[in-house]
């Protein structure tokens, strides 16, 4: 069962429809009585990281969602500012990040522009993943964000190029960022959201 | 690399598209659920819905119909018409939306504007210009309008786009009310004098009759969004109903 974390930020209901058309029993979660029957974890997110942790811990679940992802190592998957937040801090805003994946959220060098960052890119596989399978090296994917993920190399599984280099996905043990929006990004984003089911 | 967006711009009015030349003489061209299913199979970079009644008769953002668009949308979703506050814009991201298009609120309470960015981030933060060409005693010049085209507001697109980065503005989308619906090419040099003054990504939208003019668009401009209506909803002179968008490999030769 893929737990959908609802905690008023981001696409909730387009990912429940894609896996409600592939078939992959899901469940849109907004209680921490409801996250304990996830055995894979999506965290959305379009917004500021203040306002994306801000939600996050007066959704009443994040200590439900810290036990099972550090205590109990279930998947789990951060997109966009659902990433973000997985980071240790960010330069967006001041309240510390959860600490999943060891980084920092920063903010685009001065020659990066236009911003914020918008539209179709392709990615560069760092290292190979079960994520990946079946994806076609040149699918492009939806950005939309102003600030970047940095992260050691080894936690590092995918680069995007827009005038600069920078991590489009992440890895820690059981902890994936992604900074593009698979659920806009058709055919390729579809193969990863079930890559990620079924692995 | 970043690819240049190519965007169908629908209009919604009773609940049905339509589409204008030049902001008036509107034709009926189906309904909107449907048109979004057909670009989510030929998989469309963005999709862009505008409520064109909403302002104008001072009512809410039609939530439900917001809500039904987002569902089915297996693109990035950007949706203008009628949002006048920090609440309606929240209200429209948590149902699902990418982006939200201001139109008169962003010319007449651009820190409406700034308010929503502070919570949400400027990505998701577009203000749409509906600009014409005025005659003056000077010579001509580019003025914004608000209320589909009937009202003037004084204000020239290129000072409010030099400001935009300050009001938490994320994305421009310039649209020309003079080329609006007659197929003959987009307004370069408006685009152009924007585009210049500008550090966040431009939307040009009005005029594009073919992909030889969205192509004309990105040999000058390079990295920008090329929005159309009558280009993805018309087929032949006749004005024929059929939604289009060209495939992955007629894109590429855009480019």
């Amino acid at each position: 069962m893929i737990g959908i974390i609802d905690y008023g930020l981001g696409n909730i209901k387009a990912f429940a429809n894609l896996y409600k058309r592939l078939n992959i029993p899901h469940l849109v979660v907004d209680a921490p009585g409801k996250l304990e029957k996830a055995s894979k974890i999506i965290l959305p997110g379009v917004g500021t990281f203040d306002y994306a942790i801000n939600l996050l811990n007066r959704s009443g679940m994040r200590d439900m969602l810290e036990e099972m992802v550090k205590g109990k190592s279930v998947p789990v998957l951060g997109v966009c500012v659902g990433m973000q937040i997985m980071a240790e801090s960010s330069e967006e805003g001041k309240s510390e990040g959860l600490g999943w994946i060891p980084g920092a959220v920063l903010r685009f060098p001065e020659h990066v522009k236009p911003l914020p960052h918008m539209g179709w890119n392709q990615i560069e596989i760092q290292h190979d993943d079960p994520i990946f399978v079946g994806l076609d090296p040149k699918a492009r994917f939806y950005f939309l964000h102003s600030f970047y993920f940095e992260c050691d190399e080894p936690f590092c599984l995918a680069v995007t190029d827009y005038r600069m280099r920078f991590v489009c996905v992440a890895r820690h043990r059981n902890v994936y960022g992604i900074q593009f929006h698979p659920e806009k990004s058709h055919a390729a984003g579809i193969s990863i959201l079930k890559n990620f089911a079924n692995s | 690399m970043l690819y240049p967006r190519i965007i169908p711009v629908l209009l919604v009015r009773n609940k049905g598209l339509v589409k204008t030349i030049r902001f008036k003489d509107e034709k009926y061209v189906g309904d909107p659920i449907n048109a979004v299913r057909i670009f989510n199979e030929k998989e469309a970079d963005e999709i862009m819905v505008l409520d064109i009644d909403a302002t104008v008769e001072k009512r809410d953002p039609d939530y439900k119909m917001i809500e039904h668009l987002a569902l089915e949308c297996r693109m990035p979703f950007c949706y203008g018409g009628g949002v006048k506050t920090k609440e309606q814009a929240l209200k429209i991201l948590e149902l699902g939306v990418e982006k939200i298009a201001f139109g008169s609120t962003a010319l007449e309470s651009p820190e409406v504007l700034y308010d929503v960015a502070q919570q949400i981030g400027n990505q998701s933060v577009a203000a749409v210009l509906d600009v014409k060409n005025k005659k003056t005693l000077f010579g001509r010049k580019y003025e914004c309008f608000t209320h589909n085209g009937k009202r003037r507001t004084g204000i020239s697109p290129v000072d409010f786009a030099c400001k935009a980065e300050q009001y938490g503005i994320g994305e421009i989308i310039i649209n020309s009310i003079d080329n609006d619906g007659m197929m003959e090419g987009y307004d370069l040099e408006l685009i152009h004098e924007i585009k210049s003054r500008c550090t966040i990504p431009i939307t040009a939208v009005g005029g594009a009759g073919s992909l030889e003019h969205i192509s004309s668009l990105f040999d000058r401009e390079g990295l920008i969004g090329a929005a159309a209506g009558s280009l993805f909803v018309f087929k032949g002179k006749y004005r024929a109903v059929l939604i289009n968008y060209p495939a992955q490999t007629e894109k590429e030769r855009l480019f």
